[in-house]
């Protein structure tokens, strides 16, 4: 197959290639969805880092649990929010593996909330990869804390009313003060361009979890074309127009010796 | 005769909340169960005022449903399967603290995060106490969309009636399949509350506190005497099961819930080809009917127990059964459903080729 | 009479709102229905399938080990459940989706062109109706009357000027059956 593959396609004519730090299996997420990239780019840098034998990665419970079948790269799944503190026994007992967690909003804002910002606050060297897509996935489209102030969801049919259902949760703002934080940054992945910071800014997470300044946090504003029920497109545009202006990219908190 | 209609038994287990006059709900999306958030979510408020709130997990659902209910207000939270593990030390705290609540386990196959398939695997944590210390909650197993919606105000009404947690304990596949239900009248809500609600201090009155802490063992051995006098009177008055065909039978057939239909099915076929088999369904699994098996395992050749699980109530019914027949049983686990030809083909294993 | 069926397919093909609308139908008719679908995000493009069961008796079980009809609209789900169907029994297929005919003789086999039907009458959602016509035609298991009274009782009213269409739909089903 490889060699089918390079008799016609030149090496620096190759626009894409899988790293080898994915498996074959396909991926099972929706045609549009942001998971699938951020898969992507994530093995590619720990690829090009060469250190697919020195990570351990924690997916818990949301549309990205079967990454232990993507990622390959040892894995543990993890309870429904539960996942720093997996990373956190994980990374205690092997300091000098790259460990990453890998969550939902709903898993890391809401039902995991306590083992993000105690995972924060101690200053777990660990970098979590936080997939904002403002929904519930998996179970179908439920509203999640990050939900938009008026965003109809299966649990907010009428909108989110923030008066009754809380205002949608910036949870990187939050945990950015605590002292023991290193990183925290929020990227996209619904243009080119954002999805090269993207990758810079994963990299940058694992060099610093390496020189173990601390939790490291990136944050993916993300789509769930399916559960809000629009083409991959119209996903893009709804991340660029309503979560981008309530979320806005960059860095939140950067460490201060390099 | 109330509205009929074709629901979900999701749907239906969330219809009926809203007429039997529920103040509130608190719960957490999960799999085979969110419809009923869902379904609540539309327009409860609107219709009754009653409280609906997405919890941030099953930990704050519970501990919602403890703060409501020692308030003296008719409340509800469900889950499946891993949301009801996590809810477990709330229950612990509800059923010391003596507080009316209605809590339903749409089960799904486990253990660990299983699958969202329909399972029974949540038998031995509900009858049991899947929290710490002695307690029991009453458990009412529906078999039904129609028993989801009775079950809501029987559980209402057991639950005031004793101080104490019930729990309608069903699975997956009667949370998402529609029959035919005919829903009770809307009920108003509760305009006056218990004497020992925490409300706001009446003038003149002692203030009233809720606790489940005792810190001295000779007075938290008193309050577990009131459990425990409090379970002997539910045994003796809130037994529930149905029964058919056993005035003949030389077998029973039994099982809860989803697993009780299958059986019933199975005992069909078994009366067809000449096999004299009956049926025992318990509706309450805690206080589990002793009674009832005791006496007719006297006459029976044997019991065959069937549940979507690797055996759990097998053991109550062993020990109701007392050695009296053989009590043979029939599983299946993770999510897959037994049929009425396996469980033919095992109670023929069991009693018939085997000759016992 | 007591009807045990299932119906199978790719999600999307619209066999869950079929079944439904059959168990509606027989809720009209003051039937005992149960409805009872496969479930979970393996939908998702995935195959679907929900047992259906309209009977002047108590349902007993919603789960059976073999059925009087079967529906099914691709080739796995004949796979998986032309061994089910009960001696004498039926199977309903569609043109198109199962190009691999049953091959068991101890039932009876009807084929349905619903696909290209459903282009006809320039909406493929219709695929649905068309089966469950022909359904009706062969199992009689409700009236085609009551199940257009089934539609307009479950669609949203925002829905019911499709319905015109689907009733055409379902004429259509029935005249395959011979
Ligand atoms: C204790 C527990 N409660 C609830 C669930 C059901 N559940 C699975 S994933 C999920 C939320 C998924 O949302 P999110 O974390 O935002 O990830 P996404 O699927 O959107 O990627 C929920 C509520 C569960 N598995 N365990
Ligand atoms: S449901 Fe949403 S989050 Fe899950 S895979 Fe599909 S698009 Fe992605």
């Amino acid at each position: 197959m490889s060699n089918f593959n390079s008799d016609i396609i030149s090496p620096e004519n190759l626009v894409y290639k899988k790293p080898s730090t994915l498996t074959d299996t396909p991926l099972h997420y929706c045609p549009g969805c942001g998971h699938g990239t951020v898969h992507k780019l994530l093995m590619e840098v720990i690829e090009e880092m060469g250190i697919q034998n020195d990570t351990i990665g924690v997916a818990p419970v949301g549309c990205s649990v079967f990454a232990y079948h993507y990622m390959d790269v040892d894995m543990q799944e993890a309870a429904h929010g539960r996942a720093c503190a997996v990373a956190t026994g994980i990374k205690r007992c092997f300091p000098e593996r790259y460990v990453f967690t890998y969550q939902g909003d709903g898993d890391l804002a809401a039902i995991g909330t306590a083992e993000t910002i105690h995972a924060a606050n101690r200053g777990e060297n660990i970098l979590t990869i936080f997939i904002n897509n403002g929904i519930y996935g998996m179970t179908s489209g439920q509203m999640a804390p990050t939900t938009l102030e008026g965003m109809v969801t299966t649990t907010s049919p009428h909108g989110r009313n923030v008066k009754e259902q809380g205002y949608p949760l910036k949870i990187s703002d939050l945990i950015a003060p605590l002292p023991g934080v290193a990183y925290v940054t929020r990227q996209s992945v619904h243009k080119p361009a954002n999805v090269r910071k993207l990758k810079k800014a994963i990299k940058q997470g694992l060099e610093y979890q390496k020189k173990g300044l601390g939790y490291c946090m990136i944050e993916v504003v993300s789509n769930c074309p399916s559960n809000l029920k629009i083409s991959a497109l119209e996903a893009n545009k709804f991340v660029e127009n309503e979560m981008l202006p309530f979320y806005p990219l960059g860095d939140i908190k950067v460490p201060e010796v390099k | 005769m109330g509205e009929i209609k074709l629901m979900k038994g999701n749907e239906a287990l969330a219809e009926a909340m809203i007429r039997e006059g529920c103040d509130a709900y608190f719960g957490y999306p999960i799999t085979p169960q969110s419809e009923v958030l869902e379904y609540l979510s539309i327009d409860a408020h609107k219709r009754t005022g009653m409280v609906v709130l997405q919890s941030e997990s099953e930990v704050s659902a519970i501990n919602m449903v403890y703060g409501a209910a020692a308030a003296g207000k008719r409340v509800m939270t469900t889950s499946s399967s891993p949301g009801m593990s996590l809810m477990q030390e709330g229950i612990s705290y509800i059923a010391s603290a003596e507080l009316p609540c209605v809590l339903a386990n749409v089960m799904r196959g486990g253990p660990g995060l299983g699958t969202i398939q329909p399972s029974q695997g949540d038998y031995f944590q509900s009858v049991k106490g899947g929290g710490h210390g002695d307690y029991h909650m009453i458990v009412l197993a529906p078999s039904s969309v129609q028993e989801m919606v009775n079950y809501v105000g029987l559980g209402f009404e057991l639950a005031e009636k004793y101080r104490t947690p019930v729990m309608l304990l069903a699975d997956g596949a009667i949370g998402q399949m529609m029959e035919k239900v005919e829903l009770p009248d809307q009920k108003p809500r509760k305009t006056v509350f218990p004497d020992w609600a925490t409300t706001g201090k009446i003038a003149g009155k002692p203030r009233r506190y809720i606790t489940s802490l005792n810190i001295k063992p000779e007075e938290m051995e008193k309050i577990n005497h009131i459990l425990q006098n409090k379970y002997a009177e539910i045994t003796k008055n809130e037994v529930r099961y149905v029964t058919k065909n056993i005035e003949d039978a030389e077998y029973i057939f039994t099982g809860f819930g989803l697993g009780a239909r299958i059986c019933t099915k199975a005992m069909e076929i078994a009366r067809e080809k000449g096999y004299k088999v009956g049926m025992i369904r318990p509706q309450t699994v805690w206080p589990f009917p002793t009674e009832i098996y005791n006496k007719t395992s006297k006459n029976l050749k044997g019991i065959l127990c069937v549940e979507m699980n690797a055996g759990q109530m097998v053991e109550d019914v062993k020990l109701s059964v007392n050695g009296q027949c053989p009590v043979e049983f029939y599983g299946r686990t993770g999510g897959m459903l037994p049929s009425p030809d396996e469980i033919i083909e095992k109670f023929e294993e069991c009693f018939i080729k085997g000759g016992k | 009479m007591t009807e045990e069926a299932i119906f199978a397919g790719f999600g999307g093909q619209g066999v869950l709102s079929m079944g439904m609308m059959l168990a509606y139908a027989g809720m009209i008719e003051n039937k005992e229905v149960c409805w009872m679908p496969s479930y979970g995000p393996e939908m998702r493009g995935g195959t679907a399938n929900c047992t259906i069961i309209v009977s002047d008796k108590p349902v007993s079980s919603p789960i059976v080990s073999t059925y009087d009809s079967v529906v099914a609209l691709n080739q796995p789900s004949l796979e998986k459940f032309e061994s089910k169907v009960k001696p004498g029994g039926v199977i309903i297929i569609e043109k198109s989706t199962v190009p691999v005919l049953p091959t068991r003789t101890d039932i009876t086999t009807y084929v349905v062109n619903g696909n290209e039907e459903a282009l006809k009458l320039k909406n493929l959602k219709v695929l649905n109706m068309i089966i469950l016509g022909a359904f009706l035609a062969a199992r009689k298991t409700v009236s085609p009357e009551n199940l257009v009274k089934a539609l307009y009782k479950a669609l949203p009213e925002r829905h019911h000027k499709l319905i015109p269409l689907n009733e055409e739909a379902i004429r259509i089903g029935m005249n395959f059956i011979k």
